[in-house]
């Protein structure tokens, strides 16, 4: 086991290192611009270019200003071009936004899927079924950024239920960071409870048509017990396992556009920023922090399923 | 009779039509017999073993006749009293271990769940019973073994993992479906045997599904054969092998591949296929595929003397030899 | 969402196919099975003429254009007026405020900040995202087919390479590379070697979408071209000396079709959302190219003046791509009812 998770680690350092140099070869080998000029503004004279250049280090050859900026962000001293901020800094004091929302999101999601799928597959085929179906696929189908301006405009301006301003830390009032936050927590989880909830309503169906469900009902177990201690804890396996690759995707970047609208100053928010005024060190920090995540929640994931599922533990069948 | 079914039906309505899986079917198990229920896929045989317990119960499913156990109809049950007798005093065991048991649960945990279920004992209680039950199915080390998951067991481990859950309320009569299917023909041997001890010591009355007669041969006492939904034939052991009296059984005897026997240039088979089951024929079902049909065949003919052909007697004992053995004779070609 | 609930297949009978008279099955291809499965489905056919019906309309845009609104989608008419209920009214009144949506042919849906007519607007963006959302589509589909054969039939070190470079793709935050690559490629376009692409062509947002769900398509393709490499009839095809290029594309391939059409069908869907949300950043379509993606970015502006700028294009949005949902759904449905087919989003 010990074995596994080091292997995975190193597989997890080495996609980071990749993504990495991806990440800095999209933003200074792709544009056809000086990056000195962009920076030094509309204004600036051939001067000021050149002194933007070597200040910033772009006369170095792209290597070194790799190295360079990698070290950076390792001794928490990038900074952004533009607005002389670190951005490591900047990312830290976004977490606690996005970690917020996320997490908050992530709960309501979980909860809401579960019923809703146990229910949808419990009356498969009926009304409930057919209405929470509809919900769902309706869920999916809304692009996020437009249902948090929908929430936004009727639940916040016209009918003033919920504060339209920006985020509140959890420390300094915490029924107010609540209050601040349901409307996003809502927005990011419709789309997540119309995906879970058709997943575990089928891995529920195929299921219940498992032998093993039909010898818990030949021992003379109750319905109920049988769909939750069978059905619903197998079916929960592949659902567990898809949540922690979205919740990594999410905190990586998929709360970009939920921050946007609701301005809440998360990670996402910081990159949305940066991404108008192409400041790479901001970009390249967001995007490593991103993807750090992504690929830390798949290799707990790969863990995890060997917990959930006896059968991929790396035990060994033992023989008869 | 401990067990007595009687004129059961199982119709399921399909988008395709009614498929009419069991029809009309009744036999009877004494109190510590072993019963055989032969035929091939698609006959029903399985359909009306699940039936029994009410495991066959859905929205497009259509029950009669009955099902008679301890005084009680068990079709007329509901799922609450149903549930009482499942386990308890029916057990059953089905074809292939392996998904028959919930991957995810540790095998003494399984065990345990199904006496808790029935009975007020505490974990540790249930547990060292499981224990017990492994240990006399001949699972070796079974205080380890309890914690085991099924995938850690071979296949034939798995099936005693699977007797020892259904006798762990020492019920009475023991429905096994397909038990050996799954399994090497070496470890079938054991699995029938360890069968035939629990019938002898504890009188276990057992319903044996099979499509395999070598396995009736083994174990049975009366055997029951099933065609199309249908009881073809209902006899004691000896009567099915020496006295056979309905088509579909000679053929089934006469495809066997024989020791005894000089070698067939090729073995003998039954021509053509079971009829669909959503519109069978309305006479005897086997008729399209007996050499031996004839005009009176277009009525069904009637479970009567433990067979269901028009042929008497005479004609039937003579019309089943082929080539000194019992076989059934190829149609001439038309 | 097919019409097959309460199916139960009855244990121990051979599966029918259930859906089928009985007289129909003889010689059935699952094609032929599929299809009638699939025209039992209504709900999934109906939404299925609607994505079509929605994919007409806008590309009935000129038309609309020229005989109804008499406008094109660009152009302004800040400081025009129009008829309404009797009355002259300035499109664009002098506090900034748009005309709002009304029964007339001219600004059928109003006008928005620029004076510009909406639903004019709204047909050609439609265009615009259709058009990115199917062409991404292919392009993921082709890319994704590619790998996965490749990887699926020659394993080896073939796959490790491609799978490790999935791996990297998949592992991107998917928002943050499209916005990554949209971005820098919108400033001076895409060079390789002669092939040159304008930075504000529409064919950026559809490479980079295109590019960036290759790894969602291309891992359960490769997943099933291992399985089926495995079974016998490749190894008849290897012995009756077919090259690798045969085999892929006459073996495996049919093999993987339906699964193919059911990405492909959902991919349209989630190309149509992606396209909006990296609109709705910036790094997505560009001036002056309108989408219905930037049409709400453009909308936010002034949601709580004339929040029927944002609304109606995301009304559409939803539309279509709950559309393709439904029919992808009933797609899967009917190509294999019991199908393990997941789009991750």
């Amino acid at each position: 086991m010990a074995r596994f998770i080091v292997r995975r680690t190193l597989g997890m350092i080495a996609v980071l290192f990749a993504i990495s140099v991806i990440v800095f070869l999209i933003f200074n080998v792709i544009p056809n611009s000086d990056p000195a000029a962009r920076i030094a503004g509309k204004n600036a004279n051939p001067a000021l270019i050149a002194r933007v250049t070597t200040d910033l280090g772009l006369d170095q050859p792209l290597p070194v200003q790799y190295l360079t900026m990698m070290k950076q962000i390792f001794t928490g001293e990038l900074t952004s071009y533009a607005s002389s901020q670190n951005v490591v800094e900047q990312i830290w004091k976004g977490l606690p936004a996005t970690f917020s929302l996320c997490v908050g999101a992530a709960v309501l999601w979980m909860t809401l899927a579960v019923v809703f799928g146990y229910l949808s597959a419990v009356h498969a085929g009926k009304f409930t079924d057919r209405a929470l179906t509809v919900l769902s696929l309706v869920g999916i189908s809304m692009p996020v950024f437009w249902l948090a301006a929908i929430l936004l405009y009727y639940l916040s301006f016209k009918a003033q239920l919920f504060p339209t301003s920006s985020y509140v830390p959890l420390t300094k009032d915490p029924a107010n960071w609540a209050y601040h936050l349901i409307l996003p927590w809502i927005t990011l989880a419709v789309l997540f409870v119309g995906f879970y909830s058709r997943v575990l309503r089928s891995n529920m169906l195929d299921v219940m048509n498992e032998d093993y469900v039909r010898t818990a009902r030949a021992k003379g177990l109750g319905e109920r017990q049988i769909r939750i201690k069978h059905v619903l804890r197998n079916s929960m396996i592949p659902v567990i396992t898809l949540f922690g690759l979205d919740f990594g995707a999410v905190v990586g970047g998929g709360a970009i556009l939920t921050e946007t609208v609701f301005n809440l100053n998360g990670v996402g928010l910081y990159a949305g920023q940066a991404i108008g005024s192409l400041d790479l060190p901001p970009l390249i920090g967001v995007t490593m922090f991103g993807a750090f995540f992504i690929v830390l929640f798949n290799t707990i994931v790969d863990v995890l399923y060997a917990f959930l599922d006896p059968r991929i533990r790396l035990g060994t069948a033992a023989p008869a | 009779m401990m067990l007595s079914v009687e004129n059961l039906s199982v119709r399921f309505a399909t988008d395709g039509g009614t498929v009419h899986a069991v029809d009309d079917v009744s036999f009877e198990l004494a109190a510590g017999e072993i019963l055989a229920i032969v035929g091939e896929s698609g006959s029903g045989k399985s359909v009306t073993a699940q039936t029994v317990l009410g495991l066959t119960r859905a929205p497009n499913t259509t029950i009669t006749g009955a099902v008679r156990f301890d005084g009680q109809d068990l079709t007329q049950l509901n799922d609450r009293q149903l549930r009482d007798i499942r386990g308890e005093r029916i057990a059953m065991i089905f074809q292939d271990p392996m998904t028959s048991l919930n991957p995810v649960y540790r095998v003494g945990a399984q065990i345990a769940e199904m006496i808790r279920a029935h009975r007020d004992v505490s974990k540790g209680e249930a547990r060292d019973r499981a224990v017990e039950l492994l240990a006399s199915v001949g699972i070796p080390n079974p205080e380890r073994r309890v914690r085991s998951y099924p995938h850690e067991f071979s296949g034939g481990m798995r099936q005693r993992v699977m007797i020892a859950m259904a006798l762990a309320l020492d019920p009475d009569v023991l429905i096994a479906d397909e038990p050996t299917t799954a399994l090497d023909v070496t470890v079938q041997a054991q699995i029938l045997r360890l069968l035939e001890k629990l019938n002898a010591e504890r009188g276990l009355a057992v319903v044996m599904i099979t499509h395999d007669l070598g396995v009736v041969a083994e174990v049975a006492d009366r055997v029951a054969v099933m065609y199309a939904g249908q009881i073809v034939e209902d006899a004691t052991l000896e009567s099915l092998f020496y006295d056979p009296k309905h088509p579909y059984t000679w053929g089934l005897l006469g495809s066997l591949a024989r020791l005894d026997q000089p070698r067939p240039v090729r073995l003998a088979q039954i021509a053509g296929q079971p009829p669909s089951l959503i519109a069978p024929p309305s006479g005897c079902r086997f008729a399209p595929r007996c050499p031996h049909a004839f005009e009176k065949c277009a009525e069904p003919p009637p479970l009567h003397d433990g067979d269901r052909c028009w042929l008497d007697l005479e004609q039937k004992r003579r019309l089943r030899d082929v080539d000194g053995r019992i076989g059934l004779r190829r149609a001439v070609a038309t | 969402m097919g019409g097959l609930i309460g199916e139960v297949e009855a244990p121990g009978e051979p599966p029918l196919p259930v859906g089928v008279p009985a007289e129909e099955l003889r010689g059935s291809s699952p094609w032929r099975l599929a299809w009638m499965r699939l025209r039992r489905d209504r709900m999934a056919l109906a939404f299925g003429v609607l994505f079509v019906l929605i994919v007409l309309v806008c590309l009935a845009a000129p038309l609309w254009a020229d005989h109804v609104a008499h406008t094109g989608p660009n152009q302004n008419h800040i400081t025009d007026k129009v008829i309404r209920d009797g009355q002259e009214t300035y499109v664009v009144a002098p506090d900034g405020t748009p005309l709002g949506p009304g029964l007339h042919g001219q600004f059928l849906l109003g006008a928005d900040q620029n004076g510009r007519d909406v639903m004019v607007r709204l047909l050609y963006g439609g265009r615009t995202s259709i058009f990115i959302g199917v062409i991404a589509a292919l392009v993921t589909t082709v890319f994704a087919v590619l790998v996965g054969l490749v990887c699926g039939y020659y394993r080896g070190w073939i796959d490790a390479v491609l799978s490790r470079a999935l791996e990297v793709v998949w592992a991107f935050p998917v928002l943050l590379l499209g916005i990554a690559l949209g971005t820098t490629l919108s400033l001076g376009g895409l060079k390789i070697g002669s092939l040159v692409v304008a930075g504000d062509s529409l064919w950026i947002p559809i490479l980079i979408i295109g590019f960036v769900y290759v790894p969602y398509m291309a891992r359960p393709i490769r997943g099933e071209i291992l399985a089926l490499r495995e079974k016998e009839f490749v190894e008849a095809a290897v012995a009756q000396g077919k090259g690798p290029i045969r085999i892929m594309v006459s073996e495996l391939l049919p093999n993987v079709a339906s699964t193919i059409i059911v990405f492909f069908t959902l991919n349209i869907a989630n190309n149509m959302l992606l396209e909006s949300s990296l609109s709705f950043l910036g790094a997505g379509v560009r001036p002056p190219n309108a989408s219905w993606g930037t049409m709400i970015a453009d909308g936010y502006q002034t949601i709580y003046t004339a929040p029927h700028l944002t609304i109606v294009p995301g009304l559409m949005i939803v539309l279509t791509v709950l559309a393709l949902n439904v029919f992808g759904d009933g797609l899967r449905d009917a190509l294999d009812p019991r199908a393990k087919i997941r789009l991750e989003h």
